[in-house]
Order: C-alpha cells, then sequence, then structure tokens
C-alpha cells in the first residue's frame, strides 16, 4: 500500500488543549526555553485563526501589548513545547480568520460574547 | 554491506525533536528492493550489486529472463560494494541498512522546467523595468564583444532546457527509519516530484 504523506506521522492530542474557535479569548501556556533553564510563560488573547494542517496545524493569538502595539503569536498543536490552552472567553465572530482584527483598535477592535446555552454547554 | 538502495519520493513534512523543535523533513518509501545481478572483478570488471525496484504486472521478455524468477521489477540500478562483501542474487535489502543519525546523499531528477529563459534559469536580473523599455524586461543582455572575438564563447549562460536531469543532494540526515512501512525521514528537500525515483546512499563524504 502506498503512504499518504497526510497521515504519515501520528498525531498525538494534547489533552490539555481546551476545544476553541476563532474568535475566543484565551490563555496559552508554552515552554520558553531561557539560557539553560525551562521554564512557562502565559499568553492570553484572541484566536484570530486556526489552520488545520496535520501535524503542522498551528493557531495564532492576537493581544494589545504595552503601548498599544498588536503582538501576535503562533503555536503549533502538536509541539511538545505548548503545555495548555485554557477558553476564556467564547467570541461571536462570522468570519473564520480575523485579519481584520489588525486594522482595528480601541472599542472597534472587541468582539461580542457568544452566548452559549447551558445545555449545549454540558454536553 | 550494501550501501544504498531506490526508494520512491511521498513529499515533505514536519517532525518535532524531543526538544520541541520543528524539522522539515521529507519522507521516503525506500526498497525493498532484490538483488537482481552480481558483479565481481573477476568477470565485469568492477564490483557492484544490481538492484531490482518496485513490482509491476508487466515486462518485456528480455528483462523477464535477466530477473529470471525473482519478481518483474520497473527499476533496476547499480551499486558499488567492496570486492569481499558476500551477495547473493534474490537477497532482500530494505531500509534498515540506514539508522536514525546516518548521513546520506539522495539522487533523483529534478522536476522538469521546459526552455527556461535566463531570468529563471541562471537568475538574470533582466532588464529595466521603466525607462521606456520594449521588449528588453526578462531579456538576457549581451552575449559577448563584435569582430574580436567574433564568436559567442562556449559555455555562456543562455535560455534553454531546465531541469530534468539527474541531481545529486549530499549530507541529509536520516530523521527516522521505519522498516515495517519501508518508510525514511531525511532532514532537508530532495530533488524531483512527488512519487519520483530515488537513489538513496550513505553519504560519500561521511559525518
Amino acid at each position: 500500500m502506498p503512504l499518504d504523506i497526510n497521515n504519515l506521522v501520528e498525531l498525538k492530542p494534547n489533552p490539555n488543549i481546551a476545544a476553541f474557535s476563532s474568535g475566543d479569548t484565551v490563555r496559552v501556556s508554552a515552554k520558553v526555553v531561557e539560557g539553560d533553564k525551562e521554564r512557562l510563560q502565559a499568553f492570553e488573547g484572541v484566536v484570530i485563526r486556526v489552520r488545520h494542517q496535520g501535524i503542522s496545524s498551528n493557531f495564532t493569538v492576537r493581544r494589545i501589548g504595552a503601548h498599544g502595539v498588536g503582538v501576535e503569536r503562533t503555536f503549533l498543536f502538536y509541539s511538545p513545547r505548548l503545555e495548555k490552552v485554557e477558553t476564556l472567553r467564547q467570541g461571536k465572530v462570522r468570519r473564520a480568520k480575523l485579519y481584520y482584527l489588525r486594522g482595528l483598535t480601541g472599542k472597534k477592535a472587541r468582539l461580542k460574547e457568544k452566548i452559549v446555552s447551558k445545555r449545549n454547554n454540558q454536553s | 554491506m550494501i550501501s544504498g538502495l531506490m526508494g520512491r519520493k511521498i513529499g515533505m513534512t514536519q517532525v518535532f525533536t524531543p526538544q520541541g523543535l520543528v524539522e522539515p523533513v521529507t519522507a521516503i518509501e525506500a526498497g525493498p528492493c532484490v538483488v537482481a545481478q552480481v558483479k565481481r572483478e573477476a568477470k565485469e570488471g568492477y564490483n557492484a550489486v544490481q538492484l531490482a525496484f518496485d513490482p509491476v504486472k508487466r515486462l518485456n521478455s528480455p528483462l523477464k529472463g535477466h530477473l529470471k524468477k525473482l519478481g518483474l521489477f520497473r527499476h533496476l540500478r547499480e551499486f558499488p560494494v567492496a570486492d569481499s562483501t558476500p551477495v547473493e542474487v534474490g537477497q532482500v535489502v530494505d531500509v534498515s541498512i540506514f539508522k536514525e543519525g546516518d548521513v546520506v546523499d539522495v539522487i533523483g531528477v529534478s522536476k522538469g522546467r521546459g526552455f527556461a529563459g535566463a531570468v529563471k534559469r541562471h537568475h538574470f536580473a533582466g532588464g529595466p523595468k521603466t525607462h521606456g523599455q520594449s521588449d528588453r524586461h526578462r531579456a538576457p543582455g549581451s552575449i559577448g564583444s563584435t569582430t574580436t572575438p567574433g564568436r559567442v564563447f562556449k559555455g555562456l549562460r543562455m535560455a534553454g532546457h531546465m531541469g530534468h536531469r539527474r541531481v545529486t543532494v549530499q549530507g541529509l540526515k536520516v530523521v527516522q527509519v521505519e522498516p515495517q512501512r519501508n518508510l525514511l525521514l531525511v532532514r532537508g528537500a530532495v530533488p524531483g516530484a512527488t512519487n519520483g525515483l530515488l537513489l538513496v546512499r550513505k553519504s560519500i563524504k561521511g559525518k
């Protein structure tokens, strides 16, 4: 049987990654190497894109840093350096890639919270 | 020891190192190959094995006769061996001749680009885009002087057929070997298109 490039490498989902989608506010804990020490670093912001590409799957989180400067970080889903992802708030958005947020600042860059019914939430 | 074998390019993907770094790898379905002929100094004048790869359903009679009862294979290629190596016709060679951390050379036929201009083929800069230029945007420029020497020098880089030639990439690191799936992952890119025939051998330059 010929080998298929798309499922060549076994994917081991990280149990500490909560389900989330574009528009959600998440806190990502990733391992950072400083000198010869390793520590956890948290990054909190809005998910502006999720790319499903097998082992290379990744998502980008955007937050507004000091002095109103936008900071974006891209994380790989299957990286052993990705420790934990928590969903803090679900945003109500109408598209999958929220690149338009890059052009917005202040109050315009806010997203409405998605109202999730209790029944749906529990299942 | 047989120092190489044939394979098929599957494509490129990524793997994570234990440190969490991403390594770009090419997946190769390597082997199994069957020894079709053993050439010895005494008879053929040099030492080599001829390997057969990729089973097919039909083959012409001369090749059927050459392969005898070994099966029918699409590709035959020679690999040099040492004089003293005990090799027999019918012996199977698979990826287990390589192990993680080995350095290999990969040989393939690069993707054909057809008749390509000098900009694409030799990275020429082309002509100016503005200031009244017409028909000069991707032109190669001057190809020589006038009456002296009165000819164009041999080997001058010009437009012509690009790609579809044998290319060797040396010193690729073996990242993973899986004999069950005949799978070989090497770090970096490899010549040719997906499903193209590749020769993988132990690096001639060593580590």
